[in-house]
């Protein structure tokens, strides 16, 4: 027992419980991986031009790139995404109802930094969403998401617009936002479309009662 | 000895994270209204419910959780050492610097500078001046109460303060940095995950449990169970929790390797859980009488039994296959809620109950109110647990039978009205719980006056 009782000694509680064993942890689970994963090749990502919908709103790609960060950080200002997550697992089913699934790579680059996981699904994932909906229904949607849907529990976002015209325009922020949430797996989009027609999603078959 | 421990200090800090509990959960209140359609301000930015909920979050962590934590620390730590704190002036600065921080985060995260980590929402620009002032207060407990008492061993509440004491800076500028500045993406995620859970698992659970391990033996005037489990509990703590942290994103991008790891070493320190919370039954069990008259053991006594059964989740939980389903759902909202408000928040009310009759000089002011404050916290959080679990399953098994989100939406509001309406159980109960601590420190005060008082006129006779 004598050798025990160094265990409740200064030294071996701040040495060893302290440091070694949170810098164990940190450095093998937290660090290796996080090393592992910031190399990994993000090429498919880049942002090279405008995309159509928003040529109106932004001349060059300077200009859209910084739109992207404004949205982001309107993102995060209201928190969005405590209530939308932003990566698709490989199980529950979540591949057939948002697209493909999540990969490592394509979360390197400067608009994930800090990354946007989220750990709460109030709303559906968005890691998907560019190209799932037009522009005037994002408008529509945050300006009172139940114009689109009556039972939603989303609220509203009605500083973003301009409400001295009719119907409301939205500000440069609420643009933003909007490119923004296009912007989230745009890369994919493409695919995406093409599994959902070609690919045979298994769907559980109906139980019959 | 006399001035061991400075109780204006202690009291200040004690009062304080009472006004923020209050805060903490109006703001709870008012953003569970939004889930069933009556959030009282949809239209003003400053109240935005997203902006609410990060009021509400980092107000557990940061003003009510730190500041009474900070004045048990501050109790326990000298009263065991038999040593002071550094230096009491210091104390106060920490004080008022730390709080007027607190207030800081609060305003700018409703006015929009919230920074995008969880349990990190704390604005970058405020992330340094943190960072110090946890250094300072660390500084000012370990070299003044535990440096010079070194020679010999400790006793066992101590090592889990000085544990909680040297990872707590650590934790918090690991988190609030590295995602921020240095990893993106994925790794960003891995980083914020070991935050998140260390936030919780080196700061919050090892000072809750010191400080249990400390009123038992004073509550029960018997020691503790045994010796050899605190031992268990303690070094499987340190070992085991700082693995945990990918468990909080299973089945993410961050590699396979890294979330196995982090299930192995979750369901590990379940195992070392149990060592506690049976060392704490045991020590219980010796004299149930007295766990029922006083109030501050059986607030102990239920948050054990919550501690049991956010562990039992846990272990559950952590596994690939039920993450499947309950991930993302409010199932994991009930288990923040069992463990912050059920464990650690009783063990808080435990401890006020202890010392506030101390600081103020009389005893608490109402029994009743006593009362009215256990019941109604422990009803209100069992109701709201059993309704947050039922609806995470029933959110995961919807989304994965691919009916339209929606349809998931409403079927959950039944148990989200089931939360609001807890909630307002445990908001009446808390609001006995200010007012029975108000009223002891103003019939403490007017004690205290009217000695002086009469002091002076002893004097001028
Ligand atoms: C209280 C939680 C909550 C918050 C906060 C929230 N949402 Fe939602 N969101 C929902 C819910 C619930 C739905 C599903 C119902 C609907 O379509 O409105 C949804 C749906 C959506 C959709 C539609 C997804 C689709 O394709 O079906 C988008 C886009 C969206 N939200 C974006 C946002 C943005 C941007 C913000 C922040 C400005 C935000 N949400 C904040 C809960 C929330
Ligand atoms: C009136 C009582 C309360 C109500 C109605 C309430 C409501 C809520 C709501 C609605 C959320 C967000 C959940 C979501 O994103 O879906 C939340 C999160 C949270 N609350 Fe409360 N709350 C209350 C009291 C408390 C108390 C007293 C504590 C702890 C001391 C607490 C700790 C937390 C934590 C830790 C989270 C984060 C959960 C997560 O992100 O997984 N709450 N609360």
């Amino acid at each position: 027992m004598k050798g025990l009782k160094s265990l409740e000694r200064f030294s071996t509680l701040f040495l060893v419980a302290g440091l070694i064993c949170f810098l164990i942890a940190f450095g093998l689970l937290g660090v290796w991986p996080a090393l592992m994963t910031d190399k990994l090749d993000n090429s498919a990502g880049e942002i090279k031009e405008v995309p159509r919908d928003f040529k109106i709103y932004y001349q060059s790609v300077d200009e859209y790139k910084k739109a992207l960060f404004l949205g982001k950080q309107i993102y995060i200002k209201e928190a969005c995404w405590h209530c939308h997550s932003q990566y698709i697992r490989p199980v529950g089913n979540e591949s057939p109802r948002y697209g493909l699934v999540s990969t490592a790579g394509e979360y390197q680059n400067e608009l994930n930094k800090p990354h946007l996981f989220g750990t709460r699904r109030v709303g559906p994932d968005l890691i998907r969403e560019a190209g799932k909906r037009t522009n005037d229904w994002h408008f529509a949607h945050l300006y009172n998401p139940k114009s689109t849907e009556p039972m939603s529990v989303m609220p509203s976002y009605t500083w973003y617009f301009d409400k001295s015209t009719n119907p409301p325009k939205p500000t440069p922020e609420g643009v933003a936002l909007v490119a923004y949430l296009q912007s989230l797996g745009a890369w994919a989009a493409d695919v995406k479309r093409t599994q959902f027609d070609t690919n045979q999603i298994t769907m559980p078959p109906e139980p019959d009662f | 000895m006399k001035n061991l421990v400075s109780y204006p200090l202690i009291k200040a800090h004690l009062l304080i994270s009472i006004l923020y509990i209050m805060i903490v959960v109006l703001a709870g209140l008012a953003y569970s209204l939004q889930f069933i359609d009556l959030f009282p301000f949809p239209h003003i930015e400053f109240l935005s419910p997203g902006r609410i909920r990060m009021v509400h979050t980092q107000g557990v962590a940061y003003a009510w959780i730190a500041n009474i934590f900070f004045a048990l620390i501050m109790y326990i730590v000298p009263k065991l050492t038999e040593k002071r704190i550094f230096s009491e002036k210091l104390g106060w600065f920490i004080f008022y610097i730390y709080n007027f921080l607190v207030l800081a985060t609060v305003v700018m995260i409703l006015g929009g500078y919230a920074q995008a980590l969880e349990w990190g929402e704390t604005p970058k620009l405020l992330d340094p001046f943190i960072s110090v002032i946890v250094v300072l207060f660390v500084l000012n407990i370990v070299a003044g109460s535990i440096w010079p008492a070194r020679s010999k061993p400790f006793y066992v509440s101590v090592w889990y303060i000085l544990a909680a004491l040297i990872w707590t800076p650590l934790v918090y500028v690991m988190g609030n940095f590295l995602p921020e500045y240095v990893f993106e993406g994925t790794g960003g995620a891995t980083i914020t995950s070991m935050y998140i859970h260390d936030l919780v698992g080196l700061f919050v659970t090892p000072v809750g449990i010191g400080m249990v391990y400390y009123l038992l033996p004073v509550l029960m005037r018997r020691p503790l169970y045994s010796h050899s489990l605190s031992l268990i509990g303690f070094w499987g703590l340190a070992f085991f929790y700082p693995m945990n942290s990918a468990h909080h994103f299973l089945w993410s991008p961050i590699p396979m390797w890294t979330q196995y790891a982090s299930i192995v070493a979750s369901v590990g320190v379940h195992v070392v859980v149990y060592t506690v919370v049976f060392n704490i039954f045991a020590t219980l069990a010796a004299d149930w009488k007295r766990v029922i008259d006083d109030i501050s053991l059986r607030f102990i006594f239920v948050g054990a039994l919550c501690y049991l059964v956010t562990c039992i989740q846990c272990a559950i939980h952590t596994t690939l296959s039920v993450q499947e389903i309950i991930h993302f759902t409010d199932w994991v909202v009930g288990h923040a809620h069992l463990v912050l408000f059920g464990t650690f928040s009783f063990w808080a009310f435990a401890f006020i109950y202890f010392i506030l009759p101390k600081l103020t000089g009389v005893k608490i002011f109402s029994e009743s109110l006593k009362e009215w404050h256990f019941w109604l916290s422990t009803l209100g959080i069992v109701i709201m647990d059993i309704g947050l679990m039922c609806a995470g399953l029933v959110q995961g098994h919807m989304w994965k039978s691919l009916v339209p989100f929606i349809d998931t939406v409403v079927a959950s509001k039944p148990y989200w009205w089931v939360r609001t309406l807890s909630g307002v159980a445990i908001l009446v109960g808390e609001i006995c719980f200010l007012i029975n601590i108000v009223m002891t420190c103003l019939s403490g005060w007017e004690k205290s006056r009217g000695k002086n008082e009469g002091s002076q006129e002893s004097r001028a006779f």
